[in-house]
Formats: C-alpha cells, sequence, structure tokens
C-alpha cells in the first residue's frame, strides 16, 4: 500500500495552491500595477523633490567667478543651484522667458544685475544678497588692511548655542513614511490573502470536490496546506513590492535611510508571517460555515472589518503620535499588532519590551485561534446546504 | 451460499423474504476482499437515515445500490467512506475496521460532483493521485492513462468547468479510478451520461470488477443495475430490504403467468386454488400464483375452455421487483 505522510500530503495542497494563484494573470497584473503606482509615487516624489529645491543660475560675464560661492552660499540657505556660463546674454534671457533657465545673472560682482521670468526664489535671493554684501565687506576689510579671510573665519566661529527641550529627530518625517509604507502593505497583504483563503475554502464547498479531498486527507491537512501555500503568495507579493519599492525609493534618494527601510520590510515579513497564520485561519474558519461564495460576505465582512479599523484608525493615531496611549496598547494587541507594531517599529518608538509582548501574545493567539478555528473548519467544511450556525460547529 | 442473506431490520414489521441464508457477520469475518457495512446506523437529528444497515461487496463483485430517493444510499456510502461518522455500526475492509490509511486506496464519486472548476483535467487527476500517495511520475501516468481511456485527451489541458456534463462526469469517474484504488464507491454513476458514455463507464466497472475489485454503486436507473450488477441491494428508509442477484430476488415471490385462450369465458381460472386474475386484455389474462399453487392446475382449466395459444411464465424485472418491494413496506 502507498502510504501518504503528513507533511508530503500538506505540501502537496501546498504546491496546488501557490502555483494555482502564482500562474493566474491576475497575481501578475495585480503585483505590476501595484509596483507601477510604487514607482511612480516615488519617482514623483524624486522629480517634485529635484525641482522644488534646485534652480538652473545662468552666468554672464564678470559674475562667472561667483558660480561656487553661490552654489555654496545656495547650500546654507537650502536651495540647490546648478550653474552655467552663459556667452550671449540675449539669448539667455529668452531661455529665461521660456523657463529653461530659471535665474541670469550679469554684472560686476558688487552689482550684479539678476534677470527671472516672475520673481525671484527667496532662498537664492539671500544667497545673493549675502554674496554681494560679501563683496562690499571684502573690499572695505581690505581698504582697512585686514584679512578677510580672518575675518570670515572669526565669524563662522561666532555662533549661538541651542538648547532644545523636545529635540525633533531630523529623521522623523522619513521613519514615519516608511512605518506607514510598512503599516499600509501588511494591511494589503493580510486583507486580499486573508480572503483569498475564505474564497478558497467556499470553492472546495461549493464545488463539492471537498468531499473528495477529506476522503483522503485530514482537515487539518488541507486547511494548513492552504494557508501556507496562500500565505507564501502573500509573502512573494509582499516581499516583490516591498524589494522594488526599497530599490527605488533609495535609488532616487527618496528616503535615505536604506537601513531602516531594509530593517521595516523585514520586521514587516516576520510579523505578515504572524498575522496571516492568525487571520487566514478565522478567515478559514468563518467561510467553511457556508456553502456557496453568495453567503461569503456575510461571514467575511466582521473580519475584514478587525483589519480595516486596525488600518484606519491606526494610521490616523501614528501620524498624531505613534508613542500616543492608545496606539501604544492597540500596538501590542493581537488583531492589531500585525499591522501597528512594524509602523511603530520602523518609526522607532516601540521598545523592545513591547515588541516582545506584541510576538509573545500574537504567537499565542495563533496558537489558540489555530485549535478553535481547525475545530470549526473540521466540523463545518463538510456540512453543505444552510450555513452552519457557530454554536453547531464548536461541538 | 454467504451472500445468500436477507437483512430485515428487527424494527421492522416482516417482509417478503427474498433469499434465505446466515447473517453475515457470522462466516466472513476474515473476508479477503470484501467491504463490509455492518449495522450501520445514523441519525440526523430526529430524522432517521439509516438503521442497521448491512451488506457487503466482495471482490470482484458489481454491486448495484437502488432506493428511492432519501433512502439513505448516499449516506451508506459517505459513511464508508469516513467522511461522515456514523452513530453506531462498523465498516471493515478485510475483516478489519476500516481505518484512515485504508480509505486512502477507496475509489469514491460523490453523488454531487466535485471538482475544481478552474484547474486544468490533467493537472487535477495528477493531483488528485498525488494525494493518494502515488509519486509524481505514476500520478502522470495513471492519469494520461484514464484521460486516454474515458475519452477526454483532446480536453486535458481544459479547465474543467469548460467541458460539457457528460465530460465532467467522465473526468470524475477518471478522478476515482486515477490511484488505482482497491474498492470502488460510486454514487450515481451514471446519471447524466449518453449512452456511449454509459457504455464506457459500464464496461470500465465491469473491468474493475473483473480484476478483483469490489465495486458499489448506486442508481436509479434499474434496468441497467439489472444488466450490470452481479448482487443488487434494495434500501427503504434506511435499512436494507433485499439483497442478492437478481434471480434471488425473484425467487419465493409470487410468479406471474399470461395465458391466451382465445374461448376461454371470464373467471375461467377463478376456481383454481392459489391464483388471483391481475389483468385481462382482449384474449389474454394475467395471473399472479401464490408460491404454493400449481401452475398445471392453471394450464389443464385453460385447456378445458378450449386453444390456448400462449402459456408463458413472466419473469419480474427489477423495476417490478423494486415497486414491489417499496409499495409492500409502503403499506406495511
Amino acid at each position: 500500500m502507498r502510504r501518504l505522510s503528513p507533511s508530503r500530503a500538506v505540501l502537496l495542497v501546498a504546491r496546488r495552491e501557490f502555483l494555482g494563484k502564482v500562474r493566474t494573470r491576475s497575481f501578475l497584473i495585480g503585483t505590476v500595477v501595484i509596483v507601477a503606482v510604487l514607482a511612480g509615487y516615488v519617482l514623483l516624489q524624486a522629480v517634485l523633490f529635484d525641482q522644488s529645491n534646485r534652480s538652473t543660475v545662468g552666468l554672464s560675464g564678470q559674475s562667472t567667478v561667483l558660480a561656487e560661492p553661490l552654489r555654496e552660499t545656495a547650500r546654507q540657505f537650502g536651495r540647490e543651484v546648478a550653474t552655467t556660463d552663459v556667452t550671449d546674454p540675449a539669448a539667455a534671457e529668452e531661455q529665461v522667458r521660456k523657463g529653461d533657465l530659471d535665474v541670469l545673472i550679469t554684472g560686476a560682482p558688487d552689482a550684479l544685475r539678476v534677470v527671472v521670468k516672475e520673481n525671484l526664489n527667496s532662498a537664492l535671493q539671500n544667497a545673493l544678497d549675502t554674496i554681494v554684501r560679501q563683496q562690499v565687506l571684502n573690499a572695505q576689510l581690505a581698504e582697512a588692511d585686514l584679512d578677510p579671510n580672518v575675518v570670515a573665519a572669526k565669524m563662522a566661529a561666532a555662533k549661538v548655542t541651542v538648547v532644545a527641550l523636545e529635540p525633533e529627530d531630523s529623521q522623523q518625517g522619513q521613519r514615519l513614511a516608511i512605518g506607514l509604507v510598512i503599516a499600509a502593505l501588511l494591511y494589503y497583504s493580510l486583507l486580499v490573502y486573508g480572503t483569498m483563503v475564505a474564497q478558497g475554502v467556499v470553492e472546495e464547498k461549493s464545488s463539492r470536490v471537498v468531499e473528495i479531498l477529506l476522503a483522503t486527507l485530514r482537515p487539518w491537512q488541507l486547511l494548513l496546506g492552504k494557508v501556507m501555500g496562500l500565505g507564501a503568495v502573500g509573502l512573494l507579493q509582499l516581499v516583490l513590492i516591498g524589494g522594488i519599492g526599497l530599490v527605488l525609493s533609495s535609488t532616487t534618494g527618496v528616503i535615505d535611510l536604506t537601513g531602516v527601510a531594509s530593517g521595516a520590510l523585514a520586521t514587516g515579513v516576520l510579523w505578515y508571517l504572524l498575522g496571516f497564520f492568525l487571520y487566514a485561519t478565522i478567515f478559514a474558519a468563518a467561510a467553511s460555515l457556508v456553502s456557496r461564495q453568495e453567503e461569503l460576505q456575510s461571514v467575511v465582512t466582521p473580519i475584514s472589518t478587525v483589519i480595516i479599523i486596525a488600518f484606519v484608525v491606526g494610521i490616523n493615531l501614528l501620524i498624531q503620535d505613534p508613542s500616543g496611549t492608545t496606539v501604544t496598547v492597540l500596538s501590542m494587541l493581537p488583531p492589531f499588532a500585525p499591522i501597528l507594531m512594524p509602523g511603530r517599529m520602523a518609526i522607532g518608538v516601540a521598545p523592545l519590551w513591547q515588541v516582545l509582548l506584541a510576538v509573545v501574545l500574537a504567537i499565542g493567539a495563533v496558537a489558540a485561534i489555530t485549535w478553535l478555528g481547525g475545530r470549526i473548519y473540521s466540523n463545518a467544511v463538510l456540512r453543505t446546504g444552510s450555513r452552519v450556525k457557530l454554536r453547531d460547529a464548536l461541538r | 451460499m454467504w451472500w445468500d442473506t436477507a437483512v430485515r431490520p428487527h424494527s421492522m414489521p416482516p417482509v417478503r423474504r427474498i433469499a434465505r441464508g446466515v447473517t453475515n457477520q457470522e462466516e466472513s469475518t476474515v473476508a479477503q476482499g470484501v467491504l463490509e457495512i455492518d449495522r450501520i446506523s445514523k441519525r440526523y437529528g430526529e430524522v432517521v437515515a439509516l438503521r442497521d444497515m448491512t451488506f457487503e461487496v466482495r471482490a470482484g463483485e458489481l454491486f448495484g445500490f437502488v432506493g428511492s430517493n432519501g433512502a439513505g444510499k448516499t449516506t451508506a456510502m459517505r459513511i464508508a467512506l469516513g467522511v461522515l461518522a456514523a452513530d453506531s455500526g462498523e465498516v471493515r475492509w478485510n475483516g478489519a475496521p476500516i481505518t484512515f490509511e485504508t480509505r486512502r486506496r477507496i475509489g469514491y464519486m460523490p453523488e454531487e460532483r466535485g471538482l475544481y472548476p478552474k484547474m486544468k483535467v490533467l493537472e487535477q487527476l495528477v493531483y488528485l493521485a498525488e494525494l493518494h500517495g502515488l509519486t509524481t511520475n505514476d500520478a502522470h501516468r495513471s492519469a494520461e492513462n484514464w484521460i486516454a481511456r474515458l475519452g477526454v485527451r483532446d480536453r486535458r489541458n481544459d479547465e474543467v468547468q469548460k467541458l460539457s456534463l457528460g465530460n465532467q462526469q467522465r473526468v470524475q469517474l477518471a478522478a476515482a479510478l486515477v490511484h488505482e484504488p482497491d474498492v470502488l464507491v460510486l454514487d450515481e454513476p451514471f446519471s447524466g451520461l449518453d449512452p456511449v458514455a454509459v457504455d464506457v463507464m459500464s464496461q470500465v466497472l465491469r473491468e474493475k470488477a473483473s480484476a478483483g475489485v469490489p465495486v458499489v454503486f448506486s442508481s436509479h436507473q434499474l434496468d441497467l443495475v439489472e444488466r450490470l450488477c452481479d448482487r443488487i441491494g434494495i434500501v427503504r428508509s434506511g435499512a436494507m430490504v433485499a439483497c442478492g442477484t437478481v434471480d434471488e430476488l425473484r425467487a419465493g415471490g409470487e410468479t406471474r403467468l399470461v395465458v391466451d385462450a382465445p374461448g376461454a369465458a371470464n373467471g375461467w381460472a377463478a376456481d383454481v386454488p392459489g391464483v388471483r386474475v391481475v389483468e385481462t386484455r382482449g384474449t389474454r389474462t394475467t395471473l399472479e400464483l401464490t408460491a404454493d399453487a400449481d401452475d398445471q392446475a392453471v394450464l389443464h382449466a385453460a385447456l378445458a375452455t378450449g386453444p390456448v395459444r400462449e402459456f408463458s411464465r413472466q419473469r419480474p424485472s427489477l423495476t417490478e421487483l423494486f415497486r414491489n418491494v417499496v409499495t409492500e413496506e409502503e403499506t406495511a
């Protein structure tokens, strides 16, 4: 007699679920669309960032010597400047009119004439004013027989000391963005692939193929294989999207905390595994109570709602204050932890004890839910016809 | 003979005894290649689905399972497959209580057909074969073999839902056969098949039985069951009320005679003991004789009226037997 080991049984089921989904057009298109949207967003950010912070300045005649000081001074005022030497001021003025050049500078260093299309960017204005004043100052210092460089060095050394009572993390904005993106990715993955498990369970029930399968498989083998197979599809998509997003955003310079982002993706993957086992088992158990796709919505909605609330409410709380009491407590509770905790970890506001507590609680919940959900599934999956009452399924 | 059993539920009034014999659990406890259903009972709440259902299917035997809708055929089969638990009773294979591992060796065709609608025919069969313990190579070989055998080879890479119902049925049978099972349990395998497919299906089942596989199937097509099956079990209200070969089912019942005596007046046979006139059509009379009535006395009575053109014994078909058993039960 040929034997089928339980592990091979589970793997066969998982392989069918995985290949069945990965080879579909909808998976391919779905992934490409999400990656494209993400890439588009990152590139848009990069372009906007670039445009809003960079000015192209044309320098003509004597003013060409200002190229280097202008770039440096402008940077101090928070503005990137690209300079080009201009030989034909008239043609250059035409370029300013068309928008190819932002600024055209002509004249002697101490009496500059600045041509712009509409108005001069204030940072650039400040930079130019500073340069012109510096030129005048240098000339005066030279007349008074002082070395302009010594004066400049002394001036540079004179600084105020700032004492911040609650110092702002300069990386806070980026960290928050990374945290929100990872929370959004987990929200999407848990919801989409959890629902997919529910649909798969009902498909097997409504097509009655479950009767053939359970003549050769134990219910837990079918359930575990399904959860593992579809979970792997979700994981693949999460890693693909997250990885491409990471590479794009760091190469385009939209984020420079590549380490934080990679770490967030890694913890995101771990939280996905915990969250998926938790939610997929609940989805499967709920779906096993009904026999037709039309009835599925009614049992799945309460579960989706919890995920949606975790995301929508959680995101708002995270943006307001990622260390707030409500979001801190929520991020440790199993139903919300898989979405909120990786977000808080990326933002850098989750102390180790909170993370560990959340993980322990989540593992405990997974164990309890697997037991309970497995029981409901085993009892209900062969009962076709009207909706099985939860009470009957638990007997 | 060990299979000459008339299984009568204790709780029901006595019915016509169709066959004689001992109860099976006395003699066949170590039978080889035998699927035994032994006093299985099942209730759904207040509804009794099966009461002490007992029968067995032996190696190389085609067993037809007939009964009205809701008689309990499907419940009995699902219990045999372990997809449903019995309240009491036992299913045995080769004399030992059936286990999960031995159940894997059963080929099963559920009443409500079950295949993944969006999976391709070949992939689906390979998958099911692997789930029953075949290696990937063996699974492929067997799937290809049955696809060809059942005439759905050109549809092997189509999704099941794109096939006609008849072809889906063929794939369903292939799904039951693809792991080369030791036992076949088929619920209504012939429903919805065209005559060609019925022939293919019959041939395959016959072949499997000849190869030593016990085959049990349910059907409402009684002429087909009569033609195909070695033994037949008639189920009513969750119990086996008659079980045996068609001849055994016929034996012991009333004999019917058709007599064509053109010169006879009405009531010519009324005086023969144990004879009842069932029908008179033209010059032909159909008579029903009790078991102890003498058909030669009927012939003499007929000859006394003049010439006799026809004198024949009418063998009841399975349909008639079935109707008798079921209606007797209902009126009892």
